[in-house]
């Protein structure tokens, strides 16, 4: 190999514009090897545009990219494998079907025999994928079913194929979306391992703490711009979060000026239909109260949510809503009852992509719409989804703009109008600010504490610590589908969650 | 957001470049013979699309919701054997039922209707409650309606014999017209724009309309927004079903007969108009306008084709090649904006 350049990976003065925006401005990135870098900005600032570009997915306008100080045309994802950068995608797209060797080593199997009669050698597609793992000290079976392992089994999968490939830059975005506090710390250890390495690990994710962690250097973006590289140790949360949106947020959440009234919401001794899920949990939720539920992945929390809305079967227990005893066997009962869900996966069973901000809008609540001869009268659709873009300042050229053109944040808040427009007494959030940029998180924040100050009851699932610590009255913690506990808002820490989170038996 | 509005100008193309397409195609006919652009040949290739754009409309409700409906072509056949056997002239000699008395003209309509809702609803069922693919479940009631169909087709005295002696007030509603002459309109294709009409009154205005829309833009989504989604697949597969029992209903009279073998294949010129059209493949997307140009391009290859003396085994590889070029654009725009 070449002599070690200071850096691996340079790209300077990125360029790009699409039609009428500039999505990437004289943007620079350098990555030195042995490192994690983090890239860091709000959605929409142009991280992955950048990450397209290094990628040859968008070809830029200006600017150069240079590996290991040799100036690099990469035209395309096979150009950039084969120049040692792979990528980790959020959204992991393994083969479900095929062993875990084969997935690793799809399209280039090794082969036996002489041609043109060669086979796959499975031998030795064993042997390198046990060695592989070895190497990584992951614990994975080279002949399961990927179909068969956890994400964070698929997602250590991905980075061994990455290694693989030789690969000496890696771009991880947001590895740990969908981690548990156990499965963060084994990702960690194979960065660590990779870092060792020299590989240089280019980390994308919106968890403060976690960047400041793991990475070496940070560089910071917005609005397509390069806003700076530092290192990590000279950061800290604030100084970060200041630099991504270019304004000073004193708080990280607002202030709550709601106040809880008379219980809305019991719920007594629930247990799910499936003996895996949740069991026996009883807990009261307040007008004007919002109750934050923490736990670790797995803690059964979704599955609650999706029982008190009726898309889960519940094998015994009661609810009760306003004193008296409710059956909630679908989202219909659910929306008879005046509760709404907000779902935690936003594109799998939230928006509909292909239709329009009003259509989205309007969806759960046509009846309203009625005129004569039951038709529908649209004008008043787009007026009531209008007012929903207002409200909570959804950025949007137009409501007949399509969902799926928003970002992340804005799709929330059309996803919020939809639901009040059914006029709930009890929000279920399921996860409302994930995979949003903190601008738009603290939107969020403030309309739910606007929402509980009108009288609304809400429920909130975070597995962010801080996020329930800073917007809950009380919080509720969930492990292995009991309710360990209900701690007061003022006075949990992430501690106390923490250990009533890790509570078995 | 400048982009966004770039791609709605460029949809706004792509959604009227089927109609630049007609045109084009219209006017290269033309200048191969002048005598093609005439009201006559006009008027016949919209008696021709008649029942194909009525077929057409119900198969885009199913295609709209992700779904597909193979079964379309044998429920035109059925409800064309049904209404056919009910409508035969009191004096011909081989009639169906021998001592049916004089029927007011609606009623075997409306038990053709019914019958097409009927399997329509079938579908629906299968679909919806036992969650069997589209595809397998309409397949299974195309093959099972033809066996049924044929069933009655043979039974005595008909013994599979074709239906015909048709009443002169059934026929005329396949092929009379109001008013004469050069500017005469034809019942067929009158009731074709009614049915046009009412669909695009469904699509875009009912509850049933947006949650069609929803279920094929993301069912799941739709499940968790509180909308009956069992209920509604029913319907927009019985709503289909009726619809190919009224276009099964007018190729009788438009024809003056009916055998088993009626609306054979029909499912897939159907549904290659719609995709044609602009109606997505992957659900969530189409309307009535699309389907219509569907529905009038392959009209005009068909018959424009033949005009100028094109023979027909060229004119199914240009048809072929229409539909595979058409949805390569349609996935295009999908893909590009990933």
């Amino acid at each position: 190999m070449a002599e070690q350049h200071p850096y691996l990976l340079e790209m300077n003065n990125i360029t790009k514009t699409f039609p009428g925006v500039k999505a990437l401005d004289n943007v620079t990135l350098k990555v030195r090897p042995g490192t994690v870098h983090a890239l860091m900005g709000e959605n929409g600032a142009g991280k992955s545009t950048l990450m397209k570009c290094l990628f040859g997915i968008y070809h830029p306008d200006a600017g150069e990219i240079f590996l290991n100080g040799q100036k690099a045309d990469i035209k395309s994802s096979k150009d950039a494998l084969n120049n040692g950068v792979s990528m980790i995608h959020q959204e992991l797209h393994p083969v479900p079907q095929r062993s875990v060797m084969e997935n690793i080593w799809l399209g280039r199997f090794p082969m036996k025999g002489v041609r043109p009669v060669r086979f796959i050698d499975h031998k030795k597609m064993y042997k390198d994928t046990a060695q592989l793992f070895e190497d990584l000290n992951m614990d994975i079976d080279p002949n399961q079913l990927v179909g068969e392992l956890s994400v964070s089994k698929i997602q250590s999968l991905e980075i061994a194929k990455a290694v693989s490939f030789n690969s000496r830059i890696i771009v991880m975005d947001e590895p740990t979306s969908s981690l548990t506090g156990n499965e963060v710390e084994q990702l960690f250890a194979i960065i660590n391992k990779l870092r060792a390495r020299g590989v240089a690990i280019i980390y994308i994710s919106h968890k403060m703490e976690e960047i400041l962690r793991i990475s070496d250097d940070v560089t910071i973006m917005r609005d397509g711009k390069y806003i700076g590289t530092w290192p990590s140790p000279e950061l800290t949360i604030d100084m970060i979060i200041q630099r991504m949106v270019g304004r000073d947020l004193s708080e990280r959440y607002p202030e709550r000026t709601n106040v809880p009234g008379d219980v809305m919401l019991k719920v007594d001794g629930l247990t799910s239909a499936n003996p895996k899920s949740f069991k026996d949990v009883s807990f009261e939720l307040r007008k004007g109260e919002i109750l934050g539920v923490g736990g670790l992945v797995g803690a059964q929390r979704t599955e609650l949510m999706e029982a008190l809305f009726g898309l889960r079967s519940v094998k015994s227990g009661a609810i009760y809503k306003d004193g008296k005893q409710v059956t909630i066997k679908s989202p219909i009962d659910a929306k008879k009852h005046k509760i709404a869900l907000l779902t935690e996966e936003r594109r799998v069973t939230g928006i509909f992509p292909v239709l329009s901000i009003t259509e989205n809008t309007a969806i759960a609540n046509l009846p309203l719409y009625k005129g004569p001869l039951g038709l529908l009268n649209e004008s008043k659709m787009r007026d009531e989804a209008k007012k929903g873009v207002e409200k909570f300042r959804t950025k949007t050229p137009s409501v007949s703009q399509l969902i799926r053109n928003l970002s992340g944040g804005n799709q929330q808040k059309v996803l919020l109008a939809r639901w009040l427009l059914t006029d709930p007494d009890i929000l279920l959030l399921d996860e409302p600010t994930r995979g949003i940029d903190i601008g738009a998180k603290y939107e969020i924040y403030q309309i739910i504490i606007d929402l509980a100050k009108q009288g609304k009851s809400i429920i909130m699932i975070s597995s962010e610590m801080p996020e329930l610590i800073g917007m809950s009255d009380r919080i509720m913690v969930m492990s292995e589908g009991r309710a360990t506990g209900i701690l007061d808002g003022k006075d949990a820490t992430e501690q106390s969650i923490m250990r009533l989170a890790a509570q078995t038996g | 957001m400048e982009a966004t509005k770039g791609s709605r100008a460029k949809s706004i193309f792509s959604q009227n470049a089927i109609w630049i397409v007609l045109v084009l195609l219209i006017a290269a006919i033309t200048i191969m013979d002048t005598n093609f652009l005439s009201i006559t040949t006009f008027r016949d290739m919209l008696v021709q699309s008649s029942t194909r754009l009525i077929i057409a409309l119900g198969a885009a409700f199913v295609l709209i919701t992700a779904g597909t409906d193979l079964s379309a072509g044998r429920v035109v056949g059925l409800t064309a054997v049904v209404s056919a056997s009910m409508l035969q002239s009191a004096d011909y000699a081989n009639k169906f039922f021998p001592d049916l008395p004089h029927l007011p003209l609606l009623l075997p309509i409306i038990i053709a209707i019914v019958v097409g809702l009927i399997v329509g609803l079938i579908n629906g069922i299968i679909v919806a409650k036992f969650n069997v693919p589209p595809f397998i479940a309409t397949l299974g009631t195309m093959v099972a309606v033809y066996g049924a169909n044929s069933l009655y087709f043979d039974m005595p005295p008909n013994q599979s014999q074709p239906i015909g002696g048709l009443r002169d007030d059934f026929s005329d509603l396949g092929t009379g017209s109001i008013g004469s002459g050069d500017w005469s309109l034809p019942y067929i294709v009158l009731i074709a724009i009614f049915v046009a009409f009412i669909v695009w009154v469904v699509f875009n205005k009912t509850t049933l309309g947006k949650n069609m829309y929803a279920i094929g833009g993301n069912i799941q989504a739709a499940h968790v927004s509180g909308i009956n989604v069992a209920k509604c697949l029913m319907w927009i597969y019985g709503i289909a079903g009726a619809l190919y029992g009224l276009a099964g209903v007018l190729e009788a009279a438009r024809t003056g007969g009916a055998t088993n073998n009626y609306g054979n294949m029909y499912e897939l010129d159907a549904i290659a108009a719609c995709v044609v059209g602009g109606v997505s493949t992957t659900g969530g997307v189409g309307r009535v306008k699309g389907v219509i140009a569907g529905v009038l391009i392959f009209t005009v290859i068909n018959y424009g084709l033949t005009y100028i003396g094109i023979s027909p085994y060229w004119q199914l590889i240009i048809k072929g090649a229409i539909i595979v070029v058409a949805v390569a654009f349609d996935i295009r725009k999908y893909v590009a904006k990933k």
